[in-house]
């Protein structure tokens, strides 16, 4: 099958040039880092996680969010989504390819990685994260791989393969769960250390992810010939729709907690990431554009998808614009202002405000890039497929 | 480097065998406080923080001398950056590695923060050190035990060699006690100190109550400096003829956050 990805279109090679060039600047960009030190990026004593731990995070959310097919697919046999559960299935292995890398190129000590292993330790919950995210992954290729097989002999996939998707579910559930235990473990860290975070982790997942997967669909409809259906994509809107409400009610919680409560430490990030924190005579308000924008992103999108419910119009503009909106605010409030805002204030009550710095950005472009690259190839496979069982 | 090497352990296992040296730090039995501790137990509170068995080694922090005599903390901090070669980035937040520092009694206990405090609390800068948790959240987040607790007296210590610099205990740590290497510090060491190592760059450091030191039946570099003036007292909490107990079971003393149940051995009075 693999065959598949060396024919192409003209868009199809211009696409893997435009990734292959942000690939070569992001590792430029890490060499730099390598020989240097994490110095080169914008993080502090204070602030000591950034872009790549938050996009690690939000990419979690991404690679679980395919669990919003498998699971109709599988095990309530929604049959319109036969054509698209395999793309579920290779976003998750591209999200935490890109994961992986972003772990690696966050650690002081790169070369020491496996120290994680050769000293396994139980009672931490990097341990437990590396090992649901690299099962996930394993699963998730395996399982991908045999069904698309099976698809293009035109047989039924093994049975013993079910076995495995079945496995894939929980482990999906798992991978965020685990990535929100290691903040919502933490002592020191108010805003981290709420039991909510798991729950909203896991809503915010399962809309993110299929929106990713709706814009791919929308893409491919467009350059590769492939339709991903109709009644797939209504439903995928209504699966987005519920999981971001239920986030932002999760979200408005933590502000009835903090604000009714009014203990400082669980005000204090949310006042930072939404109005500014004042401290020392000086307004700390870096991240306040980017909540608002993905306040006014994610309602304009839930608006869109309402409008289309209610008055029961189709539109694939509608729906590609929408499914935009709800995945850049979900990355804005998970892949930025999460990590970031949980630094703010301090243990000591201080404050330091952090910003990425060009070769940050450079290195975390590149690992997008290369998620994307891989994401391409893998659905190139997976069209490839469909065209053929289809001619 | 060997015969050097040959010494420090010839030194540090007489010291050991025979409980010489500085036997009221580095007390290596612990029957004794075993046997009070049981007594303690008996009586103890619901949610009150019951003593670790063993030795356990702490600190008080005694505020009234350090204020007292200002220059006294700075002296403390000298010794302490000198005898571990830690580097100095001036007036840069983001690179600093501090393992005792001064800060606002504010930013010290923000939990304990009032309107009206004594004009000491507004005023005094207060030394803030790792606490050496008898429960530490840091050892808890850590992948690889790179940070763990010595079983004989309680310090929570660092291995440079293995740590990955994930900065897992920087985000755990609730005191803010934790420094990482973001770029190689050995250009920024200002008098290089042979006995103890330096660090590369990519991995965390912090307190590590001079371990070092204690092996050679010296106190720690900062007590050295203020004990003299009583404002540094340090041994063994589990002792309760120790100097530390003695003063604690006089003095009125508080500690850092002690909601976040990582139960430190620093104690101060203010």
């Amino acid at each position: 099958m693999i065959e598949k990805v060396l024919k192409g279109k003209s868009t199809y090679w211009m696409w893997l040039a435009v990734l292959g060039t942000f690939i070569a600047i992001g590792a430029a960009c890490y060499v730099r880092q390598y020989m240097f030190g994490l110095g080169l990026t914008g993080m502090s004593r204070d602030v000591s996680w950034g872009l790549y731990i938050s996009q690690f995070t939000f990419l979690v959310g991404v690679a679980a969010g395919g669990l919003m097919l498998v699971l109709p697919y599988y095990v309530h046999d929604y049959k319109a989504f036969g054509k698209i559960t395999i793309l579920g299935e290779f976003l998750a292995i591209s999200a935490l390819i890109m994961c992986l890398m972003f772990i690696m190129a966050d650690l002081g000590q790169p070369l020491r990685g496996l120290n994680v292993i050769f000293f396994a330790t139980p009672h931490s919950m990097l341990f437990w994260d590396m090992c649901v995210l690299w099962g996930y992954l394993l699963l998730n290729c395996l399982c991908g791989w045999v069904i698309l097989t099976a698809e293009r002999k035109q047989v039924h996939p093994p049975k013993w393969i079910y076995l495995f998707v079945y496995i894939s579910i929980p482990f999906a559930v798992s991978i965020h769960t685990v990535t929100a235990m290691l903040y919502c473990g933490l002592p020191g860290r108010h805003f981290w250390l709420s039991a909510i975070i798991a729950p909203r982790f896991l809503a915010s997942a399962f809309a993110a992810g299929p929106s990713l997967i709706i814009l791919a669909c929308l893409v491919m409809r467009k350059f590769a010939n492939f339709d991903a259906g109709k009644e797939a994509i209504q439903k995928l809107t209504t699966i987005i729709m519920y999981a971001a409400i239920i986030n932002t009610f999760f979200f408005l919680l933590e502000f009835f907690v903090g604000y009714y409560s009014e203990m400082p430490g669980h005000m204090h990030s949310l006042e930072y990431l939404f109005f500014g924190l004042e401290h020392d005579g000086h307004v700390y308000n870096n991240l306040v554009p980017f909540m608002w924008g993905a306040t006014l992103f994610s309602f304009t999108g839930l608006g869109i998808l309402a409008y289309m419910k209610i008055s029961k119009v189709f539109d694939y503009r509608l729906v590609g614009v929408a499914s935009a909106l709800i995945f850049f605010s979900l990355w804005a409030d998970k892949g930025l202002g999460f990590v970031f805002g949980g630094f703010v204030p301090n243990p000591l009550n201080e404050v330091t405000e952090y910003i990425p710095t060009a070769n940050e950005i450079g290195i975390t472009i590149g690992i997008w890039a290369t998620g994307f690259f891989i994401l391409t190839l893998l659905y190139k496979i997976a069209v490839g497929v469909e065209h053929e069982v289809e001619s | 480097m060997d015969t050097k090497r040959r010494k420090f352990l010839k030194i540090a296992g007489a010291a050991a065998l025979a409980g010489i040296g500085a036997p009221a730090i580095v007390k290596l039995t612990s029957s004794a406080a075993l046997a009070s501790e049981a007594v303690q137990h008996e009586t103890a509170a619901h949610g009150e923080v019951a003593a670790a068995t063993g030795v356990r080694l702490g600190m008080v922090i005694d505020m009234r001398k350090f204020a007292e005599q200002p220059e006294l903390l700075d002296q403390a901090i000298a010794a302490c950056n000198k005898v571990h070669n830690i580097p100095h980035f001036p007036n840069d937040r983001k690179n600093e590695i501090k393992w005792i520092w001064k800060a606002p009694y504010a930013n010290v206990f923000p939990e304990l923060e009032s309107i009206h405090k004594s004009e000491m609390a507004k005023k005094a800068p207060f030394a803030v050190l790792c606490n050496h948790c008898d429960n530490p959240s840091c050892v808890k987040a850590c992948p690889t035990k790179a940070t763990f607790v010595q079983p004989e007296n309680g310090i929570v210590g660092m291995d440079f060699h293995r740590c990955i610099g994930c900065r897992f205990c920087m985000a755990a740590c609730p005191y803010g006690a934790r420094s990482f290497n973001w770029q190689d510090p050995r250009p920024f060491i200002d008098t290089y100190n042979a006995e103890f190592p330096t660090r590369m760059r990519g991995v965390v450091e912090k307190c590590n109550f001079c371990g070092e030191r204690l092996a050679l039946g010296l106190e720690p570099a900062c007590v050295e400096v203020a004990k003299s003036a009583g404002a540094m007292v340090f041994g063994d909490l589990n002792d309760p003829d120790s100097e530390i107990r003695k003063v604690l079971d006089k003095e009125f003393t508080i500690q850092r956050n002690p909601a976040a149940g990582t139960k430190p051995s620093v104690y101060y009075i203010v």
